[in-house]
């Protein structure tokens, strides 16, 4: 028997970047918001760089992959027909909790492929609309950055950049003799106290999470502040599908609670924020007999256009000692060649991301994987030559929109509430693979710049960086998107989008930073327009 | 499923083939009683992999890998490294991530056998008047209103 809440106003499913970023904005309209975040609330004390097993629990309940790391909060997601991994989390803070803190923002020309590249399509909106909200978006998380960068459109990070440290004066010696551009990376890792968050000590991992609680995530950014303000939030909440009434509009969502209970969660608006697999799955889930493939699916293309940002990466070594792990894991980025060159062979472009180093553990356990670490009397000689030396260079690739990349229902994997659970189909394109060797052939040339020596290319990083992107498309076509340009369903006017399966092209940067100022500018655009939000 | 007394055999002595003991380096090898254990007690996830590699591992051996001279275990151990099957990566992993964490190993390496987390580290602010010449480069963006 169906359990049937008290009715809310706003219903959000998913907490992490998007889903907070949402609830917090919409907060000051003093509507009933609840959230409902499947995963549990994370404490620092549990985060991995606590023990002298900080390294391999990266392979254990830290695991990028949901797969891998089998938490009860997770869902298993059916990826072997794909040379990308999933990767995600589950909790509060939702991916934020696993990511590296790399901050850049899309670019202007990101969201205008077709008119300046004739590839993909552009977005119905643009950078300078969603300008404000990046700013807004900075500032409730935390940026550290330099401004003055000729690469990216001006921005005024409020924190000072991460030091450059020995890495990044390597890297930057290089790109300086080949005149190439540079300049430390934007990250949400804090460098001074900023909104009740301590600074970086340098903890060196901050993709599993910062014991220190330096690095941003929306569990202690957002969602404090959102809670403050009234927003309900309950966790261990998984919902297995949106319902809608008879007049085609979302009634609410069916979900199992802590114990199991499953509930029905009556509101008025509905809003998704549960990424490019999550969403597509809920929405695919949710078909019945008036929508029959799907809810918010008339144009078809729930679940198509799937972007995973291919990521090569590049690694040699050097005779100098570097930070290895002894520092965030991010230094710099290089804008060099983002932008569309007509001489190239592919359009659109990438940045290159280069990493500070690796850990201890780690160094032995990627290098003797590849055979670059050998086993048996050489052994200790040669690992001694790798740790702390190590200079790695990936290469964000823009992913092109492709209907054949796809998310669906596997017929028969399940998660641990019997919901159907997610496959995915995915290929890397003609274009992106031209522009993956590209990319393998300039981060080569920086390193040999710097002096790297025992040079090692790896084409595609198995889990994928967890950019899970543009499986239910914004625009203004009903036939060819399936949210308008603020986030609203074409078929449902009272259903949401506002995580990043509503990208219309992928960009070549990590999509943290806008994904959250387009969360921001949805809720805006709500907010503008709350008595005729359903016209 | 559970290593069985022969596969915990086979795999201490292939560990300690994989990273011997060092007097140069004065370090223990893999298969030194306490760093085995933690390899032992942290197989976790990992542990149907590592039976299955170790499985195969016998089967190469004609049946007890530990059975074999020194010479002919080196053989073996060598053909079965180079497969590198996922299984046999994981049970590469399971070793190095339980030997890099043992105090003797991490002092040997010059560090401190602790945590990140309180203490972390310190990081040079490094040299930022190499910047100066990014700096005076023009836009490299596209504006696209």
């Amino acid at each position: 028997m169906t359990v049937r809440n008290d009715r809310v106003d706003v219903l959000i499913i998913g907490s992490g970047a998007s889903g907070a970023a949402v609830a917090w904005s919409l907060a000051e309209t003093r509507m009933k918001i609840l959230c409902l975040e499947q995963g549990d609330w994370m404490k620092p004390t549990d985060f991995p760089s606590n023990g002298r097993d900080w390294e391999a629990r990266r392979y254990g309940d830290f695991d990028l992959s949901p797969n891998r790391r089998g938490r009860d909060t997770d869902y298993p997601v059916n990826d072997d027909n794909s040379l990308m991994k999933v990767a995600n989390f589950n909790g509060v803070g939702g991916g934020t909790i696993l990511y590296t803190a790399h901050f850049p923002r899309m670019h202007p020309s990101d969201f205008r492929t077709r008119s300046l590249d004739g590839v993909a399509d552009d977005w119905p909106v643009d950078y300078w609309t969603l300008e404000p909200f990046f700013a807004e978006n900075d500032r409730m998380m935390g940026v550290s950055g330099l401004a003055g960068d000729p690469g990216v459109p001006p921005r005024t990070p409020p924190m000072p950049p991460v030091p450059l440290g020995r890495t990044g004066m390597a890297y930057a010696r290089a790109m300086n003799k080949l005149g190439w551009h540079w300049w430390p990376s934007d990250t949400t890792v804090a460098t001074t106290e900023y909104d009740g968050r301590a600074p970086c000590i340098n903890l060196g991992h901050c993709t599993p999470g910062c014991a220190q609680g330096a690095k941003a995530s929306t569990d202690i950014t957002y969602w404090p502040a959102a809670i403050r303000a009234g927003v309900e939030l309950r966790t261990r909440c998984r919902v297995r599908e949106i319902t809608t009434d008879q007049h085609g509009m979302a009634a609410g969502a069916i979900y199992y609670d802590a114990d199991g209970v499953e509930r029905f969660q009556p509101a008025e608006v509905v809003i998704l924020a549960c990424n490019g697999i999550g969403t597509p799955r809920l929405l695919l889930n949710s078909a019945s007999a008036r929508f029959p493939n799907g809810l918010a699916n008339s144009s078809g293309l729930v679940g198509r256009n799937l972007m995973l940002h291919p990521w090569p990466q590049v690694r040699g070594y050097v005779d100098a000692e570097l930070d290895g792990d002894r520092a965030p894991m991010t230094v710099l980025w290089s804008k060099q060649f983002y932008e569309t060159d007509p001489a190239r062979d592919f359009v659109r472009g990438y940045t290159l991301q280069f990493a500070r180093g690796t850990g201890v553990v780690n160094e032995a356990v990627t290098s003797a994987a590849v055979g670059m670490l050998p086993w048996g009397k050489d052994h200790h000689r040669a690992y001694r030559q790798l740790m702390y030396h190590r200079l790695q260079i990936g290469i964000a690739c823009e992913d092109l929109p492709e209907e054949h990349n796809r998310v669906t229902l596997d017929p028969v994997l399940k998660d641990s509430h019997g919901i159907p659970a997610p496959r995915i189909d995915y290929t890397i394109g003609a274009n992106t693979q031209r522009m993956m060797e590209h990319g393998i052939a300039r981060a080569t040339e920086i390193l040999d710049a710097a002096g790297a020596t025992n040079l090692y290319t790896s084409r595609t990083i198995l889990n994928s960086p967890g950019h899970l992107l543009g499986t239910a498309r914004m625009g203004n076509d009903p036939e060819r998107s399936v949210v308008n340009a603020w986030g609203r369903s074409h078929d449902v006017k009272n259903l949401f989008i506002v995580d990043g399966s509503i990208w219309v092209t992928s960009g070549g940067v990590n999509p943290t930073s806008t994904i959250q100022a387009l969360a921001l500018y949805i809720a805006d655009s709500m907010k503008r327009r709350l008595a005729t939000l359903f016209d | 499923m559970d290593l069985s007394p022969a596969q915990r055999q086979d795999l201490r002595v292939l560990a300690g083939l994989m990273i011997p003991a060092s007097k140069e380096f004065a370090v223990p090898g893999a298969d030194d009683a306490a760093i085995f254990d933690d390899i032992l007690r942290s197989l976790g996830r990992d542990r149907d992999s590592v039976h299955t590699a170790l499985t195969q591992l016998a089967a190469r051996a004609g049946g007890s890998f530990t059975a074999l001279d020194k010479p002919r275990q080196e053989a073996v151990a060598a053909a079965f490294l180079a497969t590198s099957t996922p299984d046999v990566t994981i049970l590469g992993r399971v070793i190095l991530q339980c030997y890099y964490r043992d105090d003797r190993v991490v002092r040997s390496l010059g560090l401190e056998p602790r945590p990140p987390f309180p203490r972390g580290h310190t990081l040079e602010q490094g040299d930022w008047s190499l910047l100066d010449p990014v700096r005076a480069r023009p836009q490299l963006w596209r504006d696209a209103p």
